[in-house]
């Protein structure tokens, strides 16, 4: 029975994620459009949008190969499974064990290393300008995302996603200088990773400041469906991630019963929309950045990460 | 008798090397050699295949060769057996894809005969258990090695990549001739039954780590010893480059794990777990940022090269920081870590090498900027070489991704060390590691993207045509292993074992097939764990449902067009992202530190039609600060000593009698 239980409990996990990422992005579009004054389309948008890219034919170019069609399918995987490896509303998932932090991040790298190669199949300048400086972008905030998961596991003492929750959880966290850090990393890192502004701009074709987009400027029809979901999910995990391990209330770890599922469906969908609101407001407060910035502001991530877990090699209680 | 077995088929590599010199100039003798290699190889695999993993007792023996008061002694134990698996891997699967390969070879008089005998020269630093059969076959090694860098000597580069190979191959043997030396006294007990039974000061062990750091270092690369290798490495063919890079670099990492862990059994310093840690992590990131710089496919392989033997010393190097302290179970995580990674590297840049062969073949091209759109013509080639580039940028589920989880989880456990400065050189070096591991993730998109992908920017890669199977069979062999390492991670970390409970004073890590789904647990009461088969699994499930439903429900239509390139497509290839382009941002942010690079456009005066020319200039700091002031040293000294060439014979006698006093005046003193 139990068995049961988990089994449909990660079934629903994966569930969850996949209906919810679309949402989230809707819901931060209409944030934004709201903080600019603009009416904005509905929540729902993504949705239609989604299904309408899916029933269209897709075009490929000449030059593309068979790498171009099955990259899609691929990071959608890839991304799939790494956001179904975040505790959402219930910890200690079925197959948390699988992946641990570390291999959530390669994971993701992952997906990242075949949409760029994605960007170079065609043979287009543009493709070539998202792929480099997507990895660019990538050589640095990998590196930082790891630091602030060697701050965490180094506190909790397991890079295990689920237990790294439930030790949050604990009275004994407290607050830390390491755990200051590491959030400001990981939020740094999740806005690039995201291409989100002031790094990269999600809503502009503009080339000069195209990364994401122009990887992805060939891609059509189903195939451009799946890269935007799997952008959506990535968004999702990224919030999914900050949530479980920063503000951990509200998710079932010790008694699972269907209260406390509700209880922590609430509290993830309510963490989700605050979360895209913080998102919709800093994006429209802050204005893009020039390229050859984004290092330095990434830089500042991967030092505070180091900082992090400097801090906690000199003494367990910083 | 398995080890006399193993002696009597090196000794047969070295025939077949003698019978090449005939064969060579015969028809079809090229297949032949590399035939009878490639069965010899396999026996020499199964042969330590099957004594690694059956856990047999270390076996020696004594034959009465080389020094009559010496003889030559010989050992096979599970290290021993761990290395000989390497190498002779290696070699079967080298001599697979030159079974075809090799026949394109133009000088093959100077290829064929040094191969085999470049493999059993490998094979006896591995089973040899004397510092004199040791530093003879390693001197063999590098001759033979040598031999094959210079196949293509007309070529200016070659030979001067030849020379300054030669040169680090002396300054190397020179460095582990003086360890040995040091290691077995002055009662000249060079077996290493003698030296292991011995013991040595402290200042005298420290003074042979730093020695087996410089010899072994220098042959495996080790930053700031590496300069010889991007050279060296590239220039041999390309068969013989997947067995330098992939396997001799290994031989080396071998040569100072025997020395340190195995004959140095006296009190292992702190300070030198530290050492070899710095110089670990500073051969990662510069390594693949050396790499990434590169426009040359071999050349950039070879730096990567650099990059690995980085991140092997990193688990070495953590291995000696715990073992000083104690505390040998996380000492038995980085060993096997620092192990797996060997023997992953092993696998992955033999394949990636052979790529680049195939590609060298089909297009006789090295250069990116002129390849491209591979893809289409050799779609084998390039899934194997992808395989390979995934695997080596440590992304999961394939094996590099395994053995930097398991060094990563070396790293969490060490905030114990008690020392100061490894509290604050562990984490960076963490931290280095991680760069290293994304930056070596860009190196590859570039390596495969603009190889393989886009639309050729010549002529020959528009006319490459796919490999024969038997090369195919290789890479394809290489390749499997590569997803069976990375998803089946337990059992290579249970065939390791003995290796680890050898060196590390018997403490190695839990057996791990017996875990639920053959999940890796290294350190049980930390929970951290690793499923490399079920996370390929989900993703190949995932991705498999999604697709089946999304061609059954929603659309499988599929029209080809014209590249859209946000509506100016361009006709021409020249428009392409290239290898130096793709690498510009990077160059940006870290070549302007590291290599104090530097970007200068000219642009032509206006009316003028000629093109604009981008000049990219970079500095390499190793070379310009380490061995320029050496070179120029060097010379000033025999310029100032070369009077001494031109003197009468007194002179002569009154000098070589003056040194004969000196000599014994300091032996007098010493004693």
């Amino acid at each position: 029975m139990a068995l049961i239980t988990n089994y449909l409990v990660q079934g629903c996990q994966m569930l969850l994620v996949l209906l919810l990422a679309p949402l989230l992005t809707g819901w931060v579009r209409m944030l934004k459009a709201r903080l600019l004054r603009r009416r904005g389309p509905s929540v729902l948008q993504p949705y239609r949008d989604l299904f309408k890219l899916l029933r269209k034919e897709a075009v490929l170019a000449d030059s593309a190969s068979w790498l171009f069609r099955v990259v899609p399918y691929l990071i959608f995987a890839a991304l799939w499974v790494a956001a179904a490896l975040v505790p959402t509303f219930a910890g200690g998932l079925l197959f948390s064990w699988t992946a641990d932090l570390i291999a959530i991040v390669a994971l993701l790298g992952t997906a990242r290393f075949f949409l760029a190669l994605a960007g170079l199949d065609v043979g287009t300048s543009f493709g070539g300008i998202g792929s480099s400086r997507e990895m660019m972008i990538a050589s640095l905030a990998e590196p930082a995302m790891l630091m602030m998961v060697f701050t965490l596991s180094l506190l909790a003492g397991t890079t295990e996603l689920s237990s790294v929750a439930r030790f949050m959880l604990t009275a004994e966290v407290g607050l830390r200088v390491s755990l200051g850090l590491a959030l400001l990393a990981l939020v740094i890192v999740a806005i690039a990773e995201n291409a989100r502004i002031p790094v990269d701009n999600p809503a502009t074709h503009l080339e000069l400041t195209m990364v994401h987009e122009a990887m992805v400027l060939e891609y059509s029809g189903r195939h451009l469906a799946l890269i935007e979901l799997s952008a959506s999910l990535k968004l999702l995990l990224y919030l999914s991630l900050l949530g479980c391990i920063f503000v951990p209330w509200g998710i079932a770890t010790t008694e699972l019963n269907p209260t406390a599922y509700l209880i922590g469906v609430g509290a993830y969908l309510l963490k989700l929309a605050v979360g895209g609101l913080l998102l919709a407001l800093f994006e429209t407060s802050i204005a893009k950045m020039r390229v050859f910035r984004v290092d330095q502001f990434l830089s500042a991530a991967l030092m505070l990460g180091l900082l992090g877990t400097l801090l906690l090699f000199v003494s367990r209680s910083l | 008798m398995s080890l006399l077995l193993l002696l009597i088929l090196s000794m047969v590599l070295l025939a077949i090397g003698v019978y090449a010199i005939v064969a060579s100039r015969q028809e079809g003798g090229s297949r032949r050699v590399y035939g009878t290699t490639l069965v010899v190889c396999g026996v020499l695999l199964t042969l330590a295949l099957t004594h690694l993993l059956a856990g047999h007792e270390p076996i020696t023996i004594s034959l009465p060769l080389g020094l009559p008061w010496l003889g030559a002694h010989f050992r096979l134990d599970a290290l021993a057996a761990c290395f000989l698996v390497v190498v002779n891997l290696g070699g079967t699967i080298a001599s697979l894809f030159a079974w075809n390969y090799g026949q394109h070879e133009q000088t093959p008089e100077r290829v064929l005969p040094f191969f085999p005998a470049f493999l059993a020269g490998m094979n006896l630093v591995v089973l040899a258990d004397d510092a004199f059969v040791f530093l003879f076959a390693w001197e063999f090694m590098s001759l033979s090695s040598w031999a094959l860098v210079m196949a293509h000597h007309q070529d200016p580069a070659n030979a001067r990549a030849g020379y300054l190979y030669l040169v680090m191959a002396c300054f190397g043997t020179l460095a582990l001739l003086l360890a040995f030396g040091l290691l077995a006294g002055p009662g000249g007990g060079y077996d290493f039954a003698t030296i292991r039974a011995g013991t040595v000061n402290p200042g005298s062990a420290a003074l042979i780590l730093v020695l087996a750091l410089l010899g072994a270092g220098s042959k495996a690369g080790l930053v700031p010893l590496h300069v010889w290798l991007p050279l060296a490495h590239p220039a041999a063919p390309s068969h013989v480059s997947a067995l330098m890079s992939g396997v001799m670099t290994k031989v080396a990492v071998y040569g100072f794990i025997r020395i340190t862990f195995d004959l140095l059994r006296g009190p292992v310093e702190w300070w030198s777990g530290g050492l070899v840690l710095a110089l670990g992590g500073i051969s990662a990131v510069l390594g693949v940022l050396y790499a990434l710089m590169q426009q040359d496919l071999k050349r950039l392989l070879a730096y990567s090269t650099v990059e690995n033997v980085g991140i092997i010393f990193i688990g070495l190097g953590l291995t000696l920081a715990f073992q000083a302290n104690q505390m040998y179970s996380s000492a038995a995580l980085a060993l096997t870590a620092a192990l797996f990674h060997v023997f992953n590297h092993s696998l992955f840049k033999s394949l990636l090498f052979l790529g680049s062969g195939a590609v060298l073949t089909a297009t006789g091209e090295r250069d990116m900027e002129r390849l491209g759109g591979l893809i289409h013509p050799m779609p084998w080639t390039a899934l194997a070489f992808l395989i390979g580039a995934v695997a080596i940028s440590a992304l999961p589920p394939l094996n590099g991704f395994v053995s930097e989880w398991l060094i990563f989880q070396a790293i969490l456990i060490s905030p114990e060390l008690s020392q100061w400065l490894l509290k604050f050189l562990v984490p960076a070096v963490g931290a280095l590691l991680a760069l290293s591991a994304a930056l070596s993730a860009a190196c590859f998109v570039k390596a495969f993207g603009i190889t393989f992908l886009g639309r050729p920017r010549s002529p020959a890669a528009a006319g490459a045509k796919e490999m024969d199977r038997c090369s195919l069979t290789a890479l394809f062999v290489l390749a499997t292993l590569c997803l069976l390492a990375g998803v089946l991670p337990g059992l290579v970390v249970d065939g390791l074992a003995p290796v680890v409970g050898l060196l590390n004073g018997g403490a190695q890590l839990t057996t791990q097939h017996s875990q639920p789904w053959l999940t890796l647990v290294p350190v049980v009461d930390v929970k951290s764990s690793y499923n490399g088969l079920l996370v390929l699994l989900f993703i190949v499930l995932s991705g498999t449902v999604v697709a089946f439903l999304i061609q059954r429900l929603a659309s499988d239509r599929v029209r080809r067009g014209p590249a859209w390139d946000c509506g100016f497509p361009d006709a021409s290839p020249a428009t392409q992202y290239t290898a130096g382009s793709f690498a510009q941002p990077i160059r940006r942010v870290f070549g302007s530190i590291v290599f104090q690079a530097r970007e200068r456009v000219t642009m032509p005066p206006p009316g003028d039609l000629g093109p604009a020319r981008l000049e990219i200039e970079l500095r390499d700091p190793v070379w310009e600060r380490g061995y320029v002031p050496i070179a120029h040293a060097v010379v000033a000294a025999s310029t100032r000593f070369n009077y001494l060439q031109y003197l009468t014979i007194r002179r002569y006698l009154s000098l070589i009698f003056g040194a004969l006093v000196l000599l014994l005046l300091g032996i007098v003193l010493w004693r």
